[in-house]
């Protein structure tokens, strides 16, 4: 490739090849994104994490693009958000075209007072470098590249693993073993476990192509172009000049015939026209399917990402659930592993995240009929749609070229506690939702998610805690800081300005409102007024301490 | 004219249509000269129109399930007998 070299990544021989099996509490199999994700997170936390690669670099190709705002977000506690954006280009406009004419645009960003944009392209080996990175410069987290994870023997209490270095094979034992191996997950298939779905048929051509050129940084996506007769195509920048080109094939094209530059070159010059200059940067073809493990969880083994569940590309839900998986595990993994919570609250690592993947599959799929209709009725009405959506508003709605990412509301989690009766909240974060940020004015910085920041947080609205109740709250077992907005300065308690009232207007944070966040920024519990009790209970279910009851209850 | 709303159904069925001959003659008017195929996708963006009129997701699955009834997937024409 041109605009990218591959960095070829090393290690020293693992020191249990010369010694007995060495202890670590966590091992995570597989540094792609997730994987990093999750070692990142635990090291920051001061948990010594080994994380195993059976390769020495990062992804070769790119393969995810679309990096979602609250990934972004969660790259931003993870210490990488700014590097991340900054390398990547921002994006806010698609267009969708039906054969020779445009029948619609969209813009994702109808509002200003976020930290972060909608999305950002950017090829995934930049993001993987980008996170090992962060990952070298955490001394509990330790990468050991070609070290292929070829045993793992689950026990009650450890896990024990075999890995294959180039010097030999060694073993280590880990209290937990987190599965980030990908898609086909060989650790999966070592505990004979499933990911269980559908399997689509039609073929898919991915070309990044180095153009320079003045398309804009939007997104454009055809249903049977002139140039592609039948089937669909997208165009979509990423950074330094490479835009990412799919095409659908059908489902009898030979991925090996259309892998050729002589097959590719055609196309993208019927696409993208005579006088454009361009070169392939690399180039795939692909099948997809939809898929999920019945559970992510099996003992101390942990499943995330493209191991627990799989999608279609449309939407961009892939790799940007698996990085909401890891944000949804490390902080229940950490208070597990402290004593501070039972084993249990981590079945609701799989409850919450499994209901995800079913959203994430849903949403896929759906789209994945639409573009490819697999019956003649299915593509007369996916036609009139298109037709219709030129004209009529209505059908822009239901033209699916991928509803794009966002974060799982989890709704009716037994994490969460139910509102009191009579209190209503006209919040745009519902229980159950990854917090919204708006900017203000504060010790730790201008964005509200910085204070949701390091554990619980109770945010407050115009209401002085007493400091009693702050200090109690802040040193309890699970503790939990005080964020509140306006006020009277208690100790204790970080004081944020609203400037531009946006998270009043955002929160429906009428004095006296209380929300409790968890440590991954999920709404657990909210009122209408302050009681200790109240927040101690909630921060109790939340970590599971309801769970334990209503199972034992079953 | 409210008797849908008495049988507890909410798709109306009992006669709405004030000229039912005129519009039906516009009906099939509409599909002159075009091919099945053509008229596959014209009837396509009348339910999608009409759909989209009604709205309300529990009529337009009734009226689903009433267009589905006595449509038989082993009879070349669908119907029996």
């Amino acid at each position: 490739m041109k605009t990218y070299l591959n960095p070829i990544y090393s290690c020293a021989a693992a020191i249990e090849l010369s010694g007995p099996p060495h202890h670590w509490p966590v091992v995570v199999a597989g540094a792609g994104p997730v994987g990093l994700c999750a070692a990142i997170d635990l090291a920051q936390r001061g948990i010594d994490v080994m994380l195993l690669d059976e390769d020495n670099t990062v992804s070769v190709g790119s393969r995810a693009i679309c990096w979602a705002k609250r990934t972004l977000e969660i790259f931003d506690r993870l210490g990488c958000g700014d590097c991340i954006v900054g390398k990547g280009v921002e994006w806010n406009v698609g267009r969708v075209f039906f054969r020779d004419e445009q029948i619609y645009q969209f813009d994702l960003l109808p509002e200003a007072g976020h930290r972060r944009p909608a999305f950002i392209n950017l090829q995934q080996y930049w993001v993987e470098q980008i996170l090992v990175e962060r990952c070298l410069g955490l001394p509990q987290a330790e990468l050991r590249w070609q070290n292929k994870v070829v045993g793992v023997t689950p026990r009650s209490d450890r896990v024990a693993i075999r890995v294959a270095a180039p010097d030999g094979e060694y073993t280590v034992h880990a209290d937990w073993l987190i599965v980030a191996d990908g898609a086909r997950s060989p650790v999966r298939g070592m505990l004979g476990l499933e990911s269980e779905g559908q399997a689509f048929h039609d073929r898919f051509l991915i070309a990044d192509v180095l153009m320079h050129s003045d398309f804009p940084t939007e997104r454009w996506f055809w249903f049977d172009p002139p140039f592609h007769r039948h089937q669909s195509a997208l165009l979509h920048r990423q950074a330094d000049n490479v835009w990412r080109i799919d095409f659908q094939l059908g489902p009898d094209a030979d991925p090996e015939e259309e892998k050729k530059p002589e097959k590719i070159m055609p196309r993208l010059r019927a696409m993208l026209g005579d006088k454009t200059e361009f070169e392939i940067e690399w180039a795939s073809v692909y099948t997809f399917q939809c898929r999920r493990m019945r559970s992510f969880r099996h003992g101390r083994a942990l499943f995330v990402g493209d191991a627990a569940h799989l999608v279609s590309p449309f939407g961009a839900r892939g790799a940007n659930s698996g990085i909401q998986d890891v944000d949804n595990l490390i902080w229940k993994l950490e208070l597990v592993m402290a004593g501070q919570a039972p084993e249990s609250l981590l079945d609701s690592y799989d409850t919450e995240r499994a209901f995800a993947a079913d959203e994430n599959i849903r949403h896929s799929t759906r789209s994945t009929d639409f573009i490819t209709p697999k019956s003649e009725a299915s593509r007369a009405f996916r036609d009139a749609t298109l037709l219709l959506a030129k004209h009529h508003a209505f059908a822009r709605r239901l033209v699916n070229s991928g509803r794009l990412s966002l974060p799982t509301t989890l709704d009716a989690s037994v994490l969460s506690t139910p509102d009191r009766a009579g209190e209503a909240f006209a919040s745009v974060v519902p229980l159950g939702g990854a917090a919204v940020d708006a900017p203000v004015e504060g010790p730790r910085g201008v964005w509200l998610l910085l204070y949701l920041d390091g554990g619980f947080t109770l945010l407050v609205f115009d209401t002085s805690v007493p400091a009693d109740a702050v200090e109690a709250l802040a040193n309890d077992a699970n503790s939990c800081n005080v964020a509140q907005v306006g006020g009277k300065s208690v100790a204790g308690a970080s004081r944020i300005e609203d400037s531009e009232r946006l998270v009043a207007a955002r929160y429906d944070g009428k004095p006296g409102t209380c929300y409790l966040f968890r440590p991954d920024q999920h709404l657990c519990a909210r009122w209408r007024s302050f009681d200790l009790q109240s927040v101690r209970a909630a921060i109790a279910r939340a970590t599971g301490q309801a769970y334990v009851e209503a199972m034992e209850a079953a | 004219m409210t008797a849908h709303l008495l049988s507890g159904t909410l798709l109306n069925t009992q006669p709405n249509i004030q000229a039912p001959d005129d519009f039906y003659q516009e009906l099939v008017d509409m599909h002159r000269d075009l091919s099945a195929q053509q008229s596959a996708l014209v009837n396509a963006k009348l339910i999608l129109l009409l759909a989209n009129h009604v709205g309300d997701p529990a009529i337009l699955r009734e009226a689903m399930r009433a267009a589905r009834q006595d449509i038989d997937p082993d009879q070349p024409d669908g119907t029996r007998g």
